[in-house]
């Protein structure tokens, strides 16, 4: 054990590890209710599942206000850490586990009348949760590992939730496959990070990088295979193979929590990977050293216009809502990605608002498809034609999901997207600032064909435009999911400041 | 309201429009009654700003100053000076006369004007705005309704025109975007020290940092600017979302259109550009003149060769707007008034002709002008309004749009001669196609198949008439409204060729 740096782990300080603690036996809770208890629909698990979130969000939110928590809380030694960063992203996760649990109730691809063990999914979103929760804490390459692939493993059974489904079970296969390749990639690249450092925890692997002398090489390849893991988990071009053939192939109630989640979780395993280990801190002669071995913020820089690019472009072409969703997704990732060039308070601050942006808008976009699909089992755009006015209320909902995501004022995405813009402009990174903008202008194009189908477009003469009538919680919960939408975009104080505390009392270990 | 009377302005309309949503569609006369007197109250407003603005002073007035966003010191600062005062007025009057041409609206009405009176809220925002953001976020917040306006109360190819008029407005917001936060990292408020928003701050060339006074920093961001602005008035050869745009619309938002969102680039140009960067706008300044002259000539040789009156009329914009951009080019005190003053002039004239072509729109259901002809004894009444419009529209004397273009001449001729004498030959073609037209449509022999038609009706006119007594207004006697704009923009000469 003392080799590897690693504490045996004290009672004493899982307290602060109720959110997870309470879903883990959620989980275990809800899986026993759904063999116990059968029915039509597996009631008990939903509720096991939506109690357990919001005793687990509760507590959560409650830590916000824990004095300590600005040093942060170390767990099981220095293996996870709850500070700041790990409180924000704990929110951000329980709510989006929550609106997806809500919103797969009322799914027929969830719940329809044919799927076995339904009430399996509830108790996976639970665990989901939980493992990206820790992927946000973990503060040693040990764990960081661990936490990813738990997140992943979750993840294959959830996307062949489907299992008579041809594309789900191919999704759920992809998945594994591109998932084990990737984790293999980031592993070498972790072990060479030991091999050079001896150290497991991210603090100790600054150090010993500080500490000197460093081979340039290793660290370059340590430094791209790693990105090259965490680019899988997030979808940044060129490991963003796997993300589209999923999210179409997935449960859309899973796409949805998919696109937000796991790569909200990349994101806060790369800001805390990279920030505490390679990042220029205060004591800016002892680190330049490391920042000068490679250029790296190029290298971010490159990938992220790429993948905005791309995203964007390839989106451009699908028919399939639920798949141009997912191109836009990626395209997504390199707006984000942006916020992480040169490793700036700012640019960590902008991530962290537009991840919850994102978060609101993105679910809101998935949860229309599955609103619509249980009534037209199609996420074909062709069939999207007129139905704006069929459910009208659903349908500008959407409207300011798409406008959002596109970044117009006065919604959210706007606000996002003028942080990352800000955030990169101050540090003079002119072409990616022009390359973004730009981007959002194609953006524009393929978000607005589906507000056409929905408004503009005239239905052919035959086709059924009787009025639509969505479940009552589908209301609820994409007015919980627009009304902020358009809040924040006119309003965004307490939210910025949400992103700015998370940030400020990160516990970086210099 | 006499505090918050910009406030009010803005969002009494928002206010209108919320109220909307909720009243059932079935209920369309309370829809449209609603609309009204939600666009009725700015307009009255304006009436009070009319009279109390103060004409002597080049200060900002009505001002209202309030912390939006701290942490980025965004603020909500809002006030007029003669430059936005004649805009506002234009906005508030125009907009309450729409709703009024739109009562014929059939096809969900609770949308329409719900969309509308926010497109108003997003118009008048813009003219009120002293913070950058918000002026951004007003300049934005009008896309949203424009493009449902024209996608789907539109004509048989509006899916098109809509969204490529949404494309080409937001390709040029995201360049001023990128321009605003560039400014935004380095004016430094001079009480603070911190970054700033602040138009008036952003105004004064001290606040500028270092890097901001790199030549070629400014001319890029001046080109960022005013590409951006470029789109909106249209300057070729950005114009081509134009002509699209205003034929699919329905007349109403043509006219919004026209008479307000072009006027909304070149307001940009001498709010923003202007005074921000004016070493800049000296340097641009013959280009600005020869881009001036080419939309003259370009705007008005397109609509000699159009089929379409609606077509011909959009491409009369963007031949009267090059008016505009010429008168300030100069940077001479005839040609600034004069510009302004066309700024007006145009909204008036331009919203008489979109709304003249409305009404046989409706009736015939096509514009197809060698489809007309003798329609003068059949719509007598029409046929004079109609002809009213376009002799204003090639500068009859007598009429606004002559005092406007005559100033615009006087003032451009000492500085930039050549291009004076050829953009003069616009006058000569625009009197070619307004006459043409009419000939074709009015005159000749009649064409039986529109024997049928009814003359203009009650509420046709009243959306014509009070834009016409404007007209010959300001054309006898245009002193109501140079007053309004004279000191502010003596004040702007002084800055940029001073």
């Amino acid at each position: 054990m003392e080799l590897l740096n690693v504490n045996i782990p004290s009672w004493s300080d899982m307290g602060n590890w109720l959110p997870e603690a309470v879903l883990c036996a959620g989980f275990l809770v809800a899986l026993l209710g759904d063999m116990l208890v059968k029915g039509r629909k597996p009631a008990v698990p939903f509720v096991i599942s939506v109690f357990a979130l919001v005793a687990s969000g509760s507590y959560a939110v409650a830590s916000l206000t824990d004095p300590g928590l600005g040093a942060g809380f170390s767990i099981m030694g220095d293996l996870v850490v709850v500070d700041g960063l790990a409180a924000f992203f704990r929110i951000l996760f329980i709510f989006a586990g929550l609106a997806t649990v809500l919103f797969a109730w009322t799914s027929e691809e969830i719940m329809g009348a044919k799927r076995e063990n339904k009430g399996e999914f509830y108790a996976l979103t639970l665990l989901l949760t939980a493992a990206m929760m820790v992927m946000a804490e973990a503060r040693d390459i040990l764990m960081l590992f661990l936490s990813m692939e738990a997140v992943g493993l979750v993840s294959y059974v959830m996307a062949g939730y489907m299992r008579t489904s041809l594309r789900s079970t191919e999704a759920s296969l992809k998945y594994v496959i591109f998932g084990a390749v990737s984790s293999a990639i980031m592993l070498y690249g972790l072990s060479l990070l030991y091999g050079m450092t001896g150290a497991m925890d991210f603090a100790g692997i600054r150090a010993a990088l500080v500490a000197g002398p460093v081979n340039p090489f290793g660290l370059l390849v340590v430094t791209v295979l790693v990105i090259a893991g965490m680019s899988y988990k997030i979808a940044a071009v060129p490991f963003h193979f796997w993300c589209p053939d999923i999210y179409e192939g997935a449960p859309t109630p899973v796409s949805a929590i998919f696109s937000v989640g796991p790569k909200a979780a990349g994101f806060a395993l790369m800001i805390r990977f990279f920030y505490t280990t390679l990042a220029a801190g205060p004591d800016a002669a002892a680190s330049v050293g490391i920042i000068e071995v490679i250029n790296w913020p190029l290298l971010i820089a490159v990938i992220s216009a790429v993948t905005m690019t791309y995203g964007n472009l390839v989106a451009l072409r699908q028919n399939n809502v639920k798949r141009m969703l997912a191109f836009s997704s990626i395209a997504h990732v390199g707006y984000l990605l942006m916020g992480f060039v040169l490793l700036t308070p700012a640019g960590l601050q902008a991530i962290l608002f537009y991840l919850l942006v994102y978060t609101l808008m993105n679910l809101g976009a998935f949860f229309y498809v599955v609103a619509i699909n249980n009534h037209l089992k199609s996420e074909e755009l062709e069939d999207y034609v007129g139905l704006g006015f069929r459910a009208p209320w659903a349908g500008a909902m959407m409207v300011v999901f798409l406008a959002s995501l596109t970044g117009i004022p006065p919604f959210a995405g706007f606000i996002g997207k003028f942080y990352l813009f800000t955030a990169v402009l101050d540090k003079e990174w002119f072409w990616l600032a022009i390359v973004a903008a730009l981007n959002s202008v194609v953006g524009l194009y393929y978000y607005f064909k589906v507000v056409k189908a929905l408004f503009l477009t005239s239905p052919a003469a035959d086709a059924d435009t009787s009025p639509l009538k969505l479940h009552w919680l589908q209301y609820a919960v994409l007015a919980v999911l627009a009304i902020p939408t358009l809040v924040f975009g006119l309003y965004w104080g307490p939210l910025k400041d949400m992103a700015d505390i998370a940030i400020a009392t990160m516990t970086v270990g210099f | 309201m006499g505090e918050h009377i910009l406030s009010w302005m803005t969002f009494f309309p928002v206010i209108g429009a919320a109220v909307i949503a909720f009243i059932p569609s079935q209920r369309k006369e309370v829809i449209k009654t609603v609309a009204a007197a939600a666009a009725a109250v700015p307009l009255i407003l304006a009436v009070q700003l009319f009279i109390n603005f103060d004409r002597g002073s080049s200060a900002f007035q009505f001002v209202e100053h309030y912390t939006w966003i701290k942490a980025f010191n965004i603020e909500y600062f809002m006030g007029i000076d003669g430059l936005s005062v004649p805009m506002v007025l234009l906005t508030a009057f125009l907009s309450f006369l729409c709703i009024i041409a739109s009562w014929n609206i059939d096809r969900a009405p609770k949308g329409y004007f719900a969309l509308f009176l926010i497109l108003e809220a997003g118009m008048m925002g813009v003219f009120c705005a002293l913070d950058f953001f918000l002026f951004y976020v007003f300049w934005e917040v009008m896309l949203l309704p424009m493009y449902f306006l024209i996608g789907i109360w539109g004509g048989p190819r509006r899916e098109y025109a809509a969204i490529k008029f949404f494309l080409y407005t937001l390709a040029g917001s995201v360049l001023m975007l990128l321009a605003m936060i560039a400014f935004y990292l380095n004016v430094s408020d001079p009480v603070t020290g911190g970054h700033t928003f602040n138009m008036l701050h952003m105004f004064d060339q001290a606040n500028h940092s270092d890097w901001l006074h790199l030549t070629n920093i400014r001319h890029i961001i001046w080109i960022a600017l005013f590409i951006g602005f470029a789109i909106k008035v249209p300057i070729f050869p950005f114009h081509t979302w134009l002509p699209d745009a205003h034929v699919e619309a329905p007349t109403a938002v043509s006219v919004i259109l026209a008479g307000v969102l072009l006027k909304m680039g070149t307001y940009g140009i001498l709010r923003i550009s202007y005074p921000m960067l004016p070493d800049q706008a000296a340097w641009f300044s013959y280009a600005l003149a020869v881009l001036g002259c080419i939309n003259i000539l370009y705007g008005a040789y397109c609509a000699m060769a159009q089929s379409d009156m609606k077509k011909l009329v959009a491409y009369s914009s963007v031949s009267h707007m090059g008016y505009v951009l010429l008168g300030m080019s100069a940077m001479t005190s005839a040609g600034m008034n004069g510009a302004v003053l066309q700024m007006f002039n145009h909204g008036t004239i331009t919203a008489m002709m979109f709304l003249s072509v409305g009404v046989v729109y409706d009736r015939a259901h096509t514009r197809e002008i060698n489809g007309f002809g003798g329609l003068g004894t059949q719509m007598p009444l029409y046929f004079s309004v109609f002809s009213f419009s376009l002799f204003a529209a090639l500068g009859l004397p007598g009429l606004s749009g002559f005092v406007s273009e005559a100033m615009i001449f006087m003032g451009v001729f000492p500085v930039y001669r050549t291009v004076t004498i050829i953009s003069a030959l616009g006058i000569i073609i625009g009197a070619a196609y307004v006459l043409w037209m009419l000939q074709r449509v009015f005159l000749g022999p009649k064409n039986e198949k529109w024997d049928n038609l009814p003359d203009i009706n009650v509420r046709e006119m009243f959306t014509l008439v009070p834009i016409g007594l404007i007209v010959l207004l300001l054309g006898v006697y245009p002193m109501p409204v140079l007053d309004l704009m004279k000191v502010t923009l003596n004040n702007l000469i002084k800055v940029v060729a001073g």
